[in-house]
């Protein structure tokens, strides 16, 4: 494929990205997914809409993040200069909150009294049951039962909020099943509610959406780093489940050149064990949850549970324009295991004190395999989208220690 | 526009007949391949008018839990989407007038490949396609390929498509058009003939095709009320139900089992050739 005039012009009127993205929903859905892009479209460049969220943002999820020069990792991989995005210091300690809140305020405008939401690690669920808790709104959480039980802090977190956490046993009960379970709502209930998916994937306006309200990361991003080093990041990592922290990050800088950008995707027990969430470096196109993309599946196009040891980068598939930017070569996605990212955890503990989520922890992972190579004055920023709070007890039971 | 298929002919000789039609549901491969082509052998017999052949998917988004364990009990019995494709061909060598839909999710087909699909589904004696996932947004991928291929295209309205959309959905749809009696998954809840008969009123101003009514049936009786203000109703879960009644603790087919679908199927066709 030739060289694109810009990356960032996506989606076309259809939702596409090349061949991927799309509406590929039930005809019940389809007049909601209508009103969603027409009230999106209505409302994203309307300054009261936008005063407002900034407002929200500034003042309740606590943005700007900081980006950090981690001088500890630096100077223990002695070579990139690496830099990390705060996203973790956002309220309800991850990026979800980023999008929660720009689509809370549009569901409201929308006259929308009842939330639902998928979620895998949890995160997600809590974004979402928070921001209902704010502004008085019903919220429903549909959640794999697998997730429920290796999540359990955040499932407390989202009834203390008030949400309705569903298990969902139905398929393999994994956060994909949550999507079906939430779509199945939605398509019973579509007069007073709202759908909040939580990545950039799902039937368009989702994927669009969701990234334009996380790509105040990368906005951030190149501001800061302008002001502490004066110029543009030479690469960008983050890590990837349906992509949505990594898409806030990439999307801002995918016209510039000179940036070198790489995702990071769950190769669980590693890829040739075929259990892994690798969805670009281990499956291939397919349509699942309103947009065509990259996914795990067989031969006869059924879908395959994902493995990771994080829940949230658990999810057979990815975002549709993370599909697109893989197969146009902008980005360059890798894959990270299980293993690699608990060690990774346990380094970026002890050496900066910060406790990184497990998903995050593969960002790590792959930053100390490529850092050491680069030279001093190469600027690497990499996406710190959550904190490890919620994971301690799943990273004890890796690490066999009895809490 | 309108292809001449064994759907067309059914349902022009059930005009004639001054009657509604029933169509019944099942999933190709439930619970085992050879339990799932008796059932279906025997369909026609018991007065099914049409069968819609599900093709089981992992992931049925549109579908309620009767059906969901339906496509997981044919998935784990080794159902593909070759395998349903036999199921048919195997089928027309005995029965040459019954027409087949098969009703499901994209990506199986997408995967198959769909010109390798259309060829291979034509040549197995195929008649029209119901796809959930599918709208007229993304008619190139399987609507329009599939109407040059010679099968009919169902397209699915739903109480939520407006006066506006109406035309748009119908601008392709061939064969009928299958009304969704509710806003749900299928097999939950039922509405009332009350509500139906205004919408299947406004989808039959805009179209001459068939127009049939599906989600929510479950009863001889309520097949009935529908049978009097559309022409067909369309059962599915209500059938599948009765598979999963007769299975036994390791979820094998008792014996007798496609009967007592044969049997509660006709049932159901009395109480659609009583209306």
């Amino acid at each position: 494929m030739g060289k694109l005039n810009t990356y960032r012009a996506g989606a076309d009127e259809g939702g596409h990205f090349g061949i991927f993205g799309g509406r590929f929903v039930a005809e019940t859905l389809m007049p909601l997914i209508l009103e969603v892009e027409q009230a999106y479209a209505r409302y994203k460049d309307d300054p009261e809409f936008l005063d407002e969220l900034n407002y929200y943002l500034k003042h309740y999820v606590g943005r700007p993040s900081p980006l950090y020069f981690a001088q500890r990792l630096t100077e223990h991989l002695g070579g990139a200069k690496i830099y990390m995005k705060r996203d973790e210091l956002n309220h309800t300690g991850a990026h979800k909150i980023n999008s929660t809140m720009g689509q809370i305020l549009l569901a409201k405008r929308m006259g929308k009294p009842r939330i639902i939401a998928e979620t895998g690690a949890g995160q997600h669920g809590v974004a979402t049951a928070t921001v209902c808790a704010l502004f008085g709104l019903q919220c429903v959480v549909y959640m794999g039962e697998t997730d429920v039980k290796r999540q359990s802090p955040n499932v407390f977190r989202m009834k203390l909020l008030g949400a309705e956490v569903v298990p969902v046993t139905s398929g393999t009960g994994t956060l994909k099943d949550a999507m079906n379970e939430a779509l199945r709502d939605w398509v019973a209930n579509v007069d007073n509610t709202y759908y909040l998916i939580g990545t950039v994937a799902g039937p368009h306006p989702y994927p669009t959406m969701v990234r334009d309200f996380q790509c105040v990361i990368g906005n951030e991003v190149r501001e800061q780093l302008h002001e502490a080093e004066g110029r543009l990041p030479d690469s960008l990592v983050a890590c990837i489940g349906g992509g949505s922290n990594a898409m806030g990050l990439f999307h801002p800088f995918l016209d510039d050149d000179s940036v070198k950008i790489i995702g990071v995707e769950a190769a669980g027990h590693g890829l040739e064990t075929g259990e892994h969430c690798a969805s670009l470096t281990g499956g291939r196109p397919g349509v699942l949850h309103g947009n065509r993309t990259y996914l795990l599946q067989t031969d006869d196009g059924q879908i395959k549970d994902g493995h990771s040891i994080s829940a949230g980068l658990d999810y057979p598939g990815i975002g549709p324009e993370h599909s697109w930017l893989h197969e146009t070569g902008r980005v360059d996605y890798v894959s990270v295991t299980d293993k690699e990212a608990l060690d990774a955890f346990q380094l970026c503990t002890r050496l900066e004190g910060i406790i990184p989520a497990l998903e995050p922890s593969h960002a790590v992972a792959h930053v100390e395999k490529i850092a050491p190579d680069l030279p001093t004055d190469h600027l690497l920023v990499m996406n710190m989208c959550g904190r490890g709070d919620k994971d301690v007890f799943a990273v004890a039971e890796h690490l066999g220690v009895e809490l | 526009m309108s292809v001449e298929t064994r759907i067309t002919r059914r349902f022009a000789a059930l005009k004639e007949e001054g009657r509604s039609g029933l169509i019944t549901f099942v999933t190709a491969g439930d619970p085992d391949y050879d339990t799932a082509a008796e059932i279906l052998n025997g369909l026609a017999e018991a007065g099914a008018d049409l069968i819609e052949l599900g093709m089981p998917f992992s992931d049925p988004m549109a579908d309620g839990p009767a059906i969901q364990v339906s496509s997981q009990r044919a998935l784990r019995a080794g159902q593909t989407l070759k395998k349903t494709l036999k199921m048919v061909r195997d089928y027309r060598a005995r029965d040459a007038d019954t027409p087949i839909i098969l009703m499901g999710y994209y990506n199986p087909i997408y995967i198959y490949g769909v010109d390798e699909f259309l060829s291979d589904a034509v040549e197995a004696g195929v008649d029209g396609l119901i796809m959930v996932d599918l709208p007229p947004e993304e008619e190139s991928e399987l609507c329009l390929p599939a109407i040059e291929a010679g099968v009919n295209f169902i397209y699915l309205t739903a109480p939520t498509t407006t006066e506006k959309r109406l035309p748009r959905v119908l601008e392709n749809a061939s064969g009928f058009v299958y009304y969704v009696s509710i806003t749900g998954i299928t097999g939950t809840r039922s509405a009332t003939s009350a509500d139906i008969r205004p919408h299947v009123d406004r989808i039959r101003a805009h179209t001459d095709l068939p127009i049939a009514v599906g989600f929510g049936i479950t009863t001889p009786d309520q097949a009935a009320d529908i049978a009097g203000i559309a022409d067909a109703a369309v059962v599915g879960s209500a059938v599948v139900k009765v598979i999963t009644d007769n299975l036994d603790e390791n979820g094998r087919a008792k014996p007798g089992l496609a009967g007592k679908v044969h049997d509660f199927v006709r049932s159901l066709a009395d109480g659609v050739r009583g209306a």
